[in-house]
């Protein structure tokens, strides 16, 4: 019983946390302040419901640690991928402004 | 049952994200917005699936997250680095 109330907590601060992400994704006014929002998403979102997985199973049969993997996935490529989703809006926005008045901007 | 409960909750949540962001990835007004949209719709796959695979059940679930996962990064940075050098393999 207690068990099943932990993983409900996590299960539903998981689930809060990804709606909450894109939220932010969907409401945030410009590209920089949206990148801000899907982030809360990945760590914590993706985090809780991983460790109700692993609360579960682990109470069923044995020790489950495979969920580890894909938390370890997430924390390494979550950066990288903002990053490089930030650097491709600068280098747009850039070449945006630098073309000229009467030319279409390549958006 | 309150897991039951829970689980179904939080699907309703996990829904009403996955809708967000994919109104984001049709109205988006640039391109990287498009690309975020996408991200964050394959990580909220993510979470849906290991969701089903607590109410369900069984290992296949946490397979093809992890799976998702690994796409999921893929195409970000390809779609990236398309964007960033008009080339993705140079």
């Amino acid at each position: 019983m207690v068990i099943e109330l932990i993983v409900a907590a996590f299960l539903l601060i998981g689930a809060g946390f990804a709606f909450i992400g894109s939220l932010g994704l969907a409401r945030f006014p410009d590209f920089y302040a949206r990148l801000h929002g899907p982030t809360k998403a990945t760590t914590l979102g993706v985090g809780g419901m991983l460790i109700a997985s692993m609360v579960h199973f682990s109470t069923a049969s044995g020790w489950s640690l495979h969920e580890l993997l894909v938390i370890l996935f997430l924390f390494l490529t979550a950066p990288v991928s903002a990053h490089l989703m930030a650097k491709a809006a600068l280098h747009l926005e850039g070449r945006s402004q630098g073309s000229k008045q009467g030319e279409e901007p390549e958006r | 049952m309150i897991l039951v409960y829970a689980g179904w909750t939080a699907a309703a949540l996990m829904v009403v994200a996955m809708v967000l962001s994919l109104w984001r990835i049709l109205r988006g007004p640039t391109l990287p917005d498009r690309i975020l949209g996408l991200d964050t719709m394959f990580i909220n796959t993510i979470s849906l699936l290991i969701l089903l695979g607590v109410l369900r059940g069984g290992t296949a679930f946490f397979e093809a997250s992890l799976l998702i996962a690994l796409l999921g990064f893929v195409t970000t940075i390809s779609f990236s680095k398309y964007l960033l050098r008009g080339d993705i393999i140079e």
